[in-house]
């Protein structure tokens, strides 16, 4: 049975008039209206690409989204940021109205956008569960009936008439989503909630989540961590530029975002000859290539130089620095390398298996002569990813550092 | 198992109506409203060191600066009628119209963190915030009955209470309903024009000045007179004073006005927040 069923789902956004909102721009827009000019605040921008312009001051965060969701199942949503995944939580939570289309709905439906919505800092745990219960649409004898299965999911039992804002972060989340986690709503949408708190929780939050969709009841799980919408989910929908790319089982789905993830990046560059390169009339560069191209984190990883060598130095330092996605450098390796063929010069880096965390990352390149003066750097010459695999225990958020080295532990019974 | 279309218990559609408001699901979120009440109070006075104690605070301290100003100063007559009772009790009124006016006129600004995750019945909001004020102005409408009889013991204060009085939860809902419109009204509008957001503060204390508060009604001529009766809350403050001092005259034309007036501009008020709801979250 569908307890689902959006059909031809538009959403647009109205950018320019809207958004700058105040009586002075707009006797502004009108002032320049009455002499025949343009509108000064019209911005121009066209669907949801934010890299392409477009003719429109309208953009379309969602176009033609069609889809259903069965009683029971749970169903991942991926895509990068700015697809238009929030936009759809929204109108599904009846937060914003669609443009056009329809999305029909059986039974109650309850979101974790953002959990702790509506928890007021002054107030106690006891006070909050009944004021956030309520808004998330619980009535008061709803709420005391769960009152204490609330209290114990939360585990924070001890503070529970303390006000919140002495409460630790992970306190604050836990109380929030132990509220929203006994709505019992026929449909749950649970939105990025792996990215907070720990892993007792997570497992905690997990377990609700699986015990929800067995009893019968429908999850909509939002995520950008693949990993777990693969241990979780049964179905997928990947959604880019505000519609559907793709659609079936959630490995599917996951294995079709990555290639698309893939052809995004540029895992290799290399020229034909010289006149073309990248480079200066020191340095030509002839390839940056790395293999494979979409390595998982337990993967060896080569990276491939090779370039030609114009200057008069016989030997030339080469070295890079690896960099992530917040500009940061994990880290940076270099090697001598000397003249070979016809000035045509190779070189191979080997970063090991169990090192990286994943991530996408790009090279950055640096050539000195043998005095080790510089001659030429190439910024961000390749980038690829490095893959999670599927764990083995509950914890799928982001392991944090800069890498994740497999290390050698010792247990040591005393 | 159905699955017929009709079996759909709920479907989101493009943009309400105009005149699409659904008054029995605000009656559902009526436990949300109480608790929003419940907050209010508690936090508002939470971390203060007199607590409660301010709702007394407040408009004691106006009185005594109009008492100065207006009487002792400026020397503007108040019928007779003793001058703190007088300042008190267009205070009192006049405070929860204001309270309600400027505290709903907000919603959408105030609350769009709230409004931007979770739906609920908008108007739960401005509902709850007159409410809680309600519950205020009980408070010191006590304030007002101990000066008063503090006043007429100790300083031989006159007062004459008539059964006008009984009209008093009419005059109290009047304020509240044109709070309330204003205020969500307000709050509609701001949502595009923050501009307007600036001018209230000046816009209530000039329409303070423009209802017989610090003076009393009988105190104008002419013109200004006119214009004054227009004002819609005239007729409630000085059929309060009536009621309690015996002052003046009972104003039904004037009640009758300002009723016609407080039920057009709650509707109205309710058609542009209902209107604004739906597409708020795309433009703020």
């Amino acid at each position: 049975m569908q307890v689902i069923k959006v059909e031809n789902l538009f959403k647009q956004y109205q950018l320019g008039q809207v958004s700058t909102g105040t009586i002075s721009h707009d006797l502004n827009r009108w002032f320049h209206k009455i002499r025949g000019k343009e509108d000064p605040y019209e911005i121009i921008t066209g669907e949801n690409a934010r890299e392409e312009k477009g003719t429109s001051n309208y953009i379309w965060a969602l176009k033609d989204i069609n889809f259903d969701v069965k009683q029971g199942e749970v169903l991942g949503i991926i895509g990068r940021n700015g697809a238009g995944k929030s936009t759809l939580l929204k109108i599904l939570s009846k937060v914003t109205s669609p443009t056009k289309g329809t999305i029909k709905i059986r039974g109650r439906i309850a979101s974790l956008l953002e959990v702790g919505t509506g928890f007021h800092p002054e107030l106690t745990g006891r006070e909050n569960i009944f004021l956030n219960g309520a808004i998330l649409g619980m009535t008061k004898s709803e709420i005391r009936s769960k009152f204490d299965e609330i209290v114990a999911f939360s585990g924070v039992e001890k503070y529970i008439d303390t006000p919140v804002k002495r409460y630790s972060s992970g306190m604050y989340v836990r109380l929030a989503f132990a509220v929203a986690a006994h709505l019992e709503p026929e449909i749950l949408i649970v939105d990025e909630v792996l990215a907070v708190g720990d892993a007792e929780f997570q497992k905690k939050c997990l377990g609700k989540m699986k015990d929800v969709s067995n009893q019968g009841r429908t999850v909509i799980f939002v995520s950008h961590n693949l990993v777990a919408v693969k241990s979780l989910c049964q179905r997928g929908i990947l959604m880019e530029r505000g519609g559907i790319a793709f659609m079936g089982s959630a490995d599917e789905t996951v294995e079709h975002y990555m290639k698309v993830n893939a052809a995004q990046l540029n895992p290799s560059i290399s020229f034909e000859y010289p006149v073309d390169a990248l480079g200066n009339e020191l340095i030509k560069l002839k390839t940056v290539s790395v293999e494979p191209t979409n390595p998982f984190i337990t993967d060896e990883i080569s990276i491939h130089f090779s370039f030609w060598n114009l200057s008069e130095d016989p030997s030339i330092f080469l070295a890079f620095d690896l960099i992530d996605l917040h500009e940061e450098v994990v880290f940076g390796s270099g090697f001598k390398i000397d003249k070979g063929i016809d000035n045509l010069c190779h070189a191979t880096c080997i970063i090991p298996g169990d090192l990286m965390n994943d991530g996408v990352y790009s090279i950055e390149l640096y050539f000195n002569n043998s005095d080790m003066k510089l001659l030429l750097s190439l910024p961000s010459t390749v980038s690829f990813e490095i893959a999670d695999k599927e764990r083995s225990y509950a914890y799928f958020g982001k392991i944090n550092g800069a890498v994740r080295p497999k290390l050698h532990w010792n247990i040591n019974p005393q | 198992m159905k699955s017929s279309d009709d079996s759909w218990t709920e479907i989101i559609k493009p943009k309400r109506g105009w005149l699409d408001i659904n008054l029995q699901e605000i009656w559902r979120y009526r436990d949300l409203i109480i608790l929003f009440v419940r907050r209010d109070f508690v936090s508002i006075y939470k971390q203060t060191i007199l607590g409660p104690l301010w709702l007394f605070i407040q408009p004691l301290f106006t009185t005594f600066i109009f008492y100065f100003v207006f009487n002792q100063i400026a020397k503007i007559s108040t019928e007779g009628v003793d001058p703190i009772l007088f300042y008190l009790s267009g205070i009192t009124l006049w405070n929860y119209f204001s309270d309600c006016f400027s505290k709903t006129s907000n919603t959408f600004v105030a609350n769009a963190s709230i409004f931007g995750k979770v739906y609920f019945p908008r108007l739960t909001t401005p509902i709850s915030i007159v409410i809680s004020n309600l519950i205020k102005l009980g408070i010191q409408v006590i304030l007002f009955v101990m000066i008063a009889f503090y006043q007429v013991t100790f300083n031989n204060a006159l007062i004459n209470i008539n059964s006008s009085i009984l009209m008093l939860p009419l005059l109290i809902l009047l304020m509240a309903i044109m709070g309330l419109g204003m205020g969500i009204l307000f709050s509609a509008l701001t949502t595009k024009y923050r501009d307007l957001s600036f001018l209230l503060t000046f816009g209530i204390q000039l329409l303070m000045y423009a209802t017989p508060i610090i003076y009393p009604l009988s105190f104008t001529s002419g013109k200004l007179h006119q214009v004054l009766s227009y004002n819609p809350i005239t007729p409630i403050i000085e059929n309060f004073r009536y009621s309690f001092f015996g002052i003046g005259t009972f104003d039904l034309v004037g009640l009758i006005y300002s009723t016609i007036f407080s039920i057009s501009v709650l509707f109205i008020g309710i058609l542009f927040f209902n209107k604004v709801e739906n597409k708020f979250m795309d433009t703020v």
